[in-house]
This record gives structure tokens, sequence and C-alpha cells, in this order.
């Protein structure tokens, strides 16, 4: 018998005893020994606390008692997710050597389904872009092709489940830094509905559209992680009551008479292979019983706009508490102001600054209106327009991104060039909608090309179906 | 009515911004607890100290403490939104304070002043409050100082903001609106309102005009630590401006610290190059938006407020009543203790005096049970006991937690003493102090003082001041 790959089978496998959690550790410990080396996932190994942790669990399951729904699966974290006594440095010079006192929800989450973390993951620095090229601490290199970029900013969580070196892990989703990186990558990647997962110990980029959200090889174990992260937490003013119904029913459904929505005015720039696997999937899940329906979604287009005045704005505020008083990085200077600029001259890089700025001055007196004010309206216009939609179809389906993986330093000194990667996935944050990239076939290089699907809000359990459908359709063509 | 304030033609425009420490187990966002006077840095977490990562939680019970301060002051209390309000500074952990902007918890209230002025409430919102900096060496301000020590035990405290409009026109009314305002805080129970340990905060708004004219530019007055500084600050501050423009000049918009050393006010710093605050809603936070069911629960557990009380304890007292005496029993709390010496039969103005003068120190509920107060002041009532030997007697019962004030006046000897007795001495004291007793025959009613002297003396206080008092009255017709 071979020893399984996915988290549902390791955790079915550890929790009958057929296999250890130390040895499903030991594993995914040897693979990122060997391998993150060419592949720069990974930027705090725990390879110490993993092997104790599976220890407990392998005690726990030889005592009789069960460890969870995740037990012993090895799970990589990306490093804007608070691990108490464990580096979180948002790959920012910033805070480099932090150490939180405290586990963000889902980790204590992760660890009570008995996951095992194995370290934390590279990203653009605090997750703002879409290639990890703007980490501090290294670029990551495309499982694929080291040539060319994981896309970001979550691209350490991708990179790690597409190298097989974690079955599952976790990302955060701002504007698609999970799902962009997904399709890239060739995974399964999900940005929950807004509130569904505790922000609590996710160090906060843009408060009201991040979310955290897993990164699998396949539908089911995405929704295993997902069911294992969500759900109410007081601790977080935001989350939600009552998420979404249970997932894995959701996973084997099909799509027999389910409504797909082809937005008709989606904005054009995808590439035409990515637009070829993109008519394929309408023709599988046609294939499988959907009805597929032409809706309009008018205010889709203007979503990246919108973006860039919002998260800019609400980053630039975020942010502001990183001045060298109380924790991480500090340049010495004569006197207080001139010790918040150079410490946030030095600590920041070049992308978080502009963003900083962007954001202050979108704030700024007398652009308030002009400029945040108007783009909440935006933001209002896409949720009406999405509602609208959603009277006609179930879910809808556009591509995650307009190209397959670029190469690296491609798009470095273009910023716009770069926001234009998540065209098509940043009105579902700006609508707190849930969306998820499932691989679909290679495009140009045989690299991946990821198709997006898109639910209304809680709407995760369709949306799983519907990925599951994708999925299947595929494995059948191979 | 409170007379308005005039210096050369000029008349003064003030609004208040007061700030209150609500008084609640724990910070309004996170599960610290809300003390003072502990170790620097012993009541912080992860929110307090604004770590990545953190979130705030917004506490109930200050959110009812602040719709309670509203409805105290008959505002309407709204669905509120937190706002950011974003600058920097090393007290302020997130870089940026939690508080309320265009839709705050409360509006549109007011307050009354003893003499029916009302002063308009423009706004009553809840906020974070700042840590505390230290600023060693140098002016004791952060610029030019040798290093900051940071307490953070204070950041993240409840504060309500009181925002009042600008209707108050002397620093007589400024100072009795803060008082005022001060009574109702305490009586509802939000907060113990004390300016000297800063769990209450004033801000004065402070400009000049001739009569008639549109307002004048406006200077804020801040580090007014007392309601008696707060006036002087209120007046100096208007007659510095009135002397700039009587000289040509004119008042620049500006930030100003009160100096109690010098009686002045500096500046601070102007508020042409004032930071943007680049306000916007928290999205970590959302809207809280008030049940009318919940504000109906609210205002009915809402305490009879000071001005009601006083009114009631005057009535209760009748025309003897010392309204400085209620003022100052009501602030304390113990005008139910005064009500209820009354209920056994005994003289509530005399009561209320002794209340005053006797439970300064002794907090809302005197220790002495009503029935003796009751039983002390019959006494004193009936001339069984002198309004000396009563207040002698109050003493006793209070280092007794009570007893039986007659026992208590056999111990000390404290007898009536007999008409004859007091004649007597009567008749001494004239023969004794014969120049006091032809003035006071000549119609100097003052002299009658070292007459009665004598006898309190003679008697060793025992005699009746106001028997004595009555016998002169009536040896001299």
């Amino acid at each position: 018998m071979s020893t399984p790959s996915t988290a549902i089978g390791i955790a079915a496998a550890v929790r009958s005893g057929s296999m250890s959690a130390v040895d499903a550790v030991e594993q995914s410990l040897e693979r990122i020994g060997a391998s993150d080396g060419d592949i720069g996932a990974f930027l705090t190994v725990t390879a110490s606390s993993a092997r104790d942790e599976a220890a407990a669990i392998d005690a726990a399951v030889a005592s009789g008692s069960d460890p969870g729904p995740l037990a012993g699966v090895p799970i990589a974290i990306k490093d804007n997710m608070c691990t108490r006594g464990i580096p979180t440095t948002c790959a920012s010079r910033m805070l480099d050597g932090w150490l939180p006192p405290y586990d963000a929800t889902v980790i204590s989450r992760l660890r009570t389904a008995g996951a095992v973390i194995v370290g934390k993951t590279n990203l653009d620095e605090f997750a703002m872009g879409s290639s990890t090229e703007n980490s501090a601490f290294g670029v990551t290199k495309n499982p694929h092709d080291p040539t060319r970029v994981p896309g970001g900013s979550s691209g350490g969580s991708a990179a790690a489940v597409a190298a097989g070196f974690v079955p599952v892990s976790l990302g955060s989703d701002t504007g698609g830094s999970i799902r962009q990186p997904a399709g890239l990558c060739g995974v399964v990647g999900v940005k929950p509905t807004y509130g569904a997962v505790s922000r609590l110990g996710l160090v906060a980029f843009a408060s009201s559209l991040d979310q955290i959200g897993p990164f699998a090889g396949n539908v089911a174990d995405a929704a295993v992680v997902l069911e294992a992260i969500a759900g109410h937490d007081p601790g977080d003013s935001t989350s939600i009551p009552e998420p979404f119904g249970p997932l894995g029913a959701a996973v084997p459904r099909g799509v027999e008479g389910m409504r797909v929505g082809r937005i008709t005015d989606l904005p054009a720039g995808a590439d035409p292979d990515v637009t070829e696997r993109f008519e394929a999937a309408f023709d599988a899940l046609a294939d499988a019983g959907a009805d597929i329906v032409d809706v309009e979604v008018p205010a889709f287009t203007y979503g990246l706009t919108a973006y860039y005045l919002i998260a800019p704005a609400e980053a630039s505020s975020n942010l502001a508490r990183y001045d060298g008083v109380r924790y991480g990085h500090r340049v010495a200077a004569p006197d207080t102001d001139a010790m918040y600029v150079a410490t946030r001259t030095d600590g920041f890089g070049a992308e978080v600054k502009r963003r900083i700025l962007l954001g202050t001055y979108a704030l700024s007196a007398g652009y308030y209106d002009a400029y945040y004010g108007k783009a909440q309206r935006v933001r209002r216009l896409i949720a009406d327009d999405f509602a609208r939609a959603y009277t006609h179809a179930d879910v809808l389906l556009t591509p995650t991104a307009p190209t397959v993986a670029f190469e690296i330093g491609a798009k470095s000194d273009d910023p716009l060039a770069m926001y234009l990667c998540d065209t098509y996935t940043i009105p579902s944050n700006l609508a707190g909608h849930p969306a998820m990239s499932v691989p679909f076939g290679t495009g140009a290089d045989g690299l991946p090309v990821g198709v997006q699907v898109l639910a209304p809000a809680v709407g995760e359990a369709t949306m799983f179906a519907v990925g599951a459908a994708l999925e299947r359709a595929m494995g059948a063509q191979r | 009515m409170t007379e308005r304030w005039t210096y050369e033609g000029f008349e003064m425009v003030v609004g208040l911004e007061v700030h209150v420490e609500l008084d609640t187990a724990t910070k309004l966002f996170s599960g610290s607890a809300n003390r003072f006077g502990d170790d620097p840095n012993v009541h912080i977490d992860p929110v307090t100290l604004g770590l990545p990562g953190a979130l705030p939680v917004l506490n109930a019970r200050a959110v009812e403490l602040g719709a309670r301060i509203g409805l105290a002051l008959g505002c309407t209390v709204q669905a509120c939104v937190f706002a950011r309000k974003n600058y920097f500074y090393p007290d302020m952990p997130k870089a940026y304070q939690i508080s309320q902007y265009d839709k705050p918890l409360n509006i549109d209230g007011r307050l009354a002043l003893s003499d029916g002025t009302v002063i308009g409430v423009e706004r009553a919102h809840l906020e974070e409050d700042t840590g505390k900096s230290t600023h060693l060496g140098g002016s004791g301000r952060i610029h030019g100082s040798e290093g900051s020590l940071i307490d953070f035990n204070r950041a993240g405290v409840p504060l309500v903001e009181i925002v009042s409009r600008p209707d108050i026109v002397s620093p007589d009314q400024a100072r009795e609106y803060v008082s005022e305002l001060r009574a109702i805080l305490v009586a509802i129970g939000a907060s113990d309102a004390r300016m000297e340990e800063g769990s209450m905060r004033v801000d004065a708004n402070v400009s000049v005009r001739r009569p008639g004219e549109p307002l004048g530019t406006r200077c804020e007055i801040k580090n007014v630590n007392s309601v008696r500084s707060l006036g002087r600050a209120i007046d100096a501050e208007a007659r510095r401006q009135v002397a700039l423009i009587t000289a040509g000049e004119s008042v620049v918009q500006q930030t100003r610290h009160w100096d109690e050393g010098d009686g002045r006010t500096h500046a601070l710093r102007s508020k042409e190059d004032a930071d943007d605050y680049r306000y916007f809603p928290d999205p970590d936070l959302v809207p809280f938006v008030p049940s009318a069911e919940w504000i109906d629960e609210v205002r009915s557990a809402l305490p009879p407020l000071p001005a009601k009380r006083r009114a009631a304890l005057a009535v209760l007292c009748g025309v003897a009543a010392d309204t400085e005496a209620v003022m100052t029993v009501v602030e304390r709390g113990q005008d139910a203790y005064v009500a209820e010496v009354a209920t056994h039969g005994a003289d509530a103005a005399r009561a209320l005096v002794h209340v005053k003068e006797a439970f300064a120190e002794l907090g809302a509920r005197p220790r002495v049970p009503a029935s003796d107060l009751a039983a002390l002041v019959a006494m004193e009532s009936s001339g069984a006991v002198t309004a000396t030997q009563a207040k002698t007697l109050l003493g006793d019962l209070i280092d007794a937690g009570g007893g039986d004030p007659a026992a208590l006046a056999a111990q000390r000897g404290f007898e009536a003493m007999d008409d004859g007795e007091l004649v007597a001495l009567v008749d001494a004291a004239i023969a004794a102090e014969p120049d006091a007793w032809q003035k006071y025959c000549a119609g100097e009613d003052k002299a009658m003082g070292a007459l009665v002297g004598h006898v309190m003396k003679a008697s060793r206080g025992q005699a009746d001041g106001k028997a004595v008092s009555a016998l002169l009255v009536s040896r001299r017709s």
C-alpha cells in the first residue's frame, strides 16, 4: 500500500493507525529539505515543533482518542498569520525577528483539528503583490518552471502544495492572493465568504477585504481544511455567525440542473490559451448537466480601480503601527519623528511604500469623497450587480488570472501590469463573496491554467460542488 | 442669571470638550483591566499594544454607560460608527485612535444650569484613551527630551467625549457646566469624573467678539486640571485675545497650554499645520445599532438626576434649606439618607446641616443609623442639647457607628440648663463686659458676640447659644 499524499488520506491513515503522524511529517520535512532550496517556498521550517506535535498526535491515537479531521496532516502557513513563538515576518524587514505572543484563531483551530504546522511560507511583503517578488527575503519559484513566478501574494503557500512539500496550506486573499497563485501553480485555492474565517491573528493588509483560505492539491482536501478553520469567532467583530453548510457532502454532489453564469461584459485581456481553457470549463460543466446562462455584471470592470483606492487606504492606516516604538525594526535617530521616518524608510519595501502613499492620499482631507468615498460607492454597485446576476445563476465562472505564470522580473518594473493580474479576482473581495480557483489543464508552455468559480455570500457548498465537477472533468480528460 | 463676561466692550464665546473615563471593568476593545494607579504596563494585551493581527471587540458595558450619559443629557441615541483617527505619537499604539466621527452615539442634548440657562450638547461619543508618556529631561514635553517612558495601562480605556455648543458666555458658566456635568456623571455611575486624577479632562474653545459680531477666531486651551483653573484659564485667554485685537493684531487659531504657575496660556501648536487625521470607518468593527427597546431599557435604568434630587431635598427641608448644603449632600449622594432621617420625624433642615458637616469623608451612606441621627436632631430641636453639644454627640455616634444619643449625652454630662441658671450667667456676662453691653444697647448688634462668648465660656459650652441671644435681645428692649 502506497503512502497517502492527500490530506484526507493522511488523516484517515493516521486516525486508523495505519500510518504515523511522525512519518507523515517526516516525509514532508524530507521533501522540503531536499527541494525547497530550489523553490524558496518557506521562510521558516518548524521541524522540531512539528516532530513534537506529530508524536503527540500518535500518542493520542495510541491512547484511543481522536486527534481530529486533519490528524497528522502537515500544513504550511503563509507568514502573515501569527504563530506563538514562531517568527511571523510578513516577508518584511519591519517584522524580522518579531515573535508573536499569541496564535491566530486559524492556527488554534488547525491544531484542534490535528494538523501539524511544518513552516511559514514566503509572500509579497505584507501581502502586497501578485508574484511573491516583493518579499524582503527572496523570490519563490514556480515549481512548474523555476524561471517563473508562483503568483502572489501567497506564492510560498501555493508553491509548497504544488511542489508536493505539503498536501495543504493556508494563504490570505485580499484581491486574489490565494486564487491567482493557485491558478499559476496548478493547485486549488479558496477565498471564503468575508467573515467566514476569523481574521484574528492575520496581520492586516486591508481589513475589509482580507480573508484566510486554504490551498490544496484537490477540492475535497480544500473543503476539509476550510471546514476546520471556518466558524464564528467572538474575537473578530466582522466574523459571521453561520458561515455555510457542510462542504464534504457538496463535493460529490454534481452540477445537474445548476445554472452556471457567463459574464457577458467581463473585462477583456485574458490570453488566448487562458480563454481556451475557460471556454472548455463551460463545456465540461454543460456536459455534466449544468445550464450555462448569460449574465451581466456591469460594475465588474470598475473593481480594479475601486480596489486600488480602498485597499491602500486601509493599508496606510493598518501599517502605521510599524513605527519602531514597541516592536520590530527600529532605526536609531536623534528624535522621535526622525526615528519614524528612518525606521519606515528602511523597514518597508517599494511596493508597500507605494501603497501607503496611495492610501494616505486617498484618505486626505479634500480628497476623501472623490477617492475613498467614490470607491466605496463602486463597491456597493458591484455587490448590487452580483446580487442581480445571482437571481439568474447559481455560480459564475471567470478565468482566475489573465495569463499563465510569467517570467521572474517580467512585471517587476510595471506596477500597473502587475495589478492587472487581479482583474478577475478583485470583485469577489469587494463584494465579500466566496470564490475559488480550480486547475483546469495547461496553456502556453505547458503551464497551469486556473478557472475561477464565484458564488454569492455563504455559497461555498454550491461553489465546491462546481469546483469538484471541474476537477472530475479534468481527471476524465487525462 | 449668571452675568455675561465682558471686557473692554468684548464678550466671550466658549465651548467645552469634556473627556471622561468610563467606569468599566475592562477596556473599550480588549479584556485588560481598566484600572488607575497600578505599576506601569501591567494592564496590556495584543489589542492594547497594537500588535500585528490584533483585533478590537467592543465592550458592551462601555456602550451602555455611553448611552446613559447621552440620555442623562437629553441626547438622541443613534446608530453609530467607529472611525479611525490617524496620527503618529509614541503613546498611540496603533498610530490611530478608534473614535467616532460623523456618526457618534449621542447627539443634540442639553444641560441646564441652576439659573435656568441651557447649554447645548452637540454630541457625546465613545473613543479609546491613549497611553501615558513621561518625557525625561528638557521641558517635560517630547521635543527636547532625553527620552520617553510610556505606560500603556491607560491605552484603550473607554472615554466619552462630551462636546458642548458654544453657548457659554462666562467663566462662571463654564465652571457650573463642568460641575453639573460632573455631578450627573457621578450620579449615573458612568465615571468617578475626577479632574485631578485625569478621569475627567476639560478642553475649552475660547473666542471673543464685540456684541452682535460674528464668532471670532478661537483657541483651544488644554491642561486645565480643576474647575477653578478652568475659570481662570478662560478668563486669562479671553483677556489675551481682547488685548491682541485692541492692539490691532489678530488671534491665530491655536492649541494653547494653561500654565497654572504663571496664570497664562501658552501656544502649543498652530492649527494651520495641524494634522490631517484622515478619518475613515474602522473596518475591524461593525456599526452599533441600538434598538428602541435597548434605549428604553437604558433610560429606565437611569437614576434620578442631581437637579431633580436637589429640588426634592430642598422641598423636604423647607424654606430653611441651606442651598449649598443641598448641593453638597446631593453630590455626595447622601440625600436619600437625609430623607430617611426625616421619616423618623426629625427636622430635615437640621439633619441636612449635620450630614453636610459631619459626613464629608464617609461616602454616600453614613454608617450611623438614620434613626439615631433622627433622635439626636429631635433632642436638639427640643432644646435638650445645644447645637454645639449635638455636634459633639454626632462625633461620638460616628466613632461608635451609632448608639442612643440620650445615653451619650448623659455620659458627657450634657444637660439642659434651667432658665434661672442661664439668667444668672447672662447677668454675669453683662457685668463682666460693660463696654460690649453699652455698644450693644446703642444698637451695635455685632457687640452681642462678646457677651454670648462670655456665657458660653463660663458654661463650658453647655449653654444654648440661641437661648442666650434671646435673653440678651429681651434685656436690651
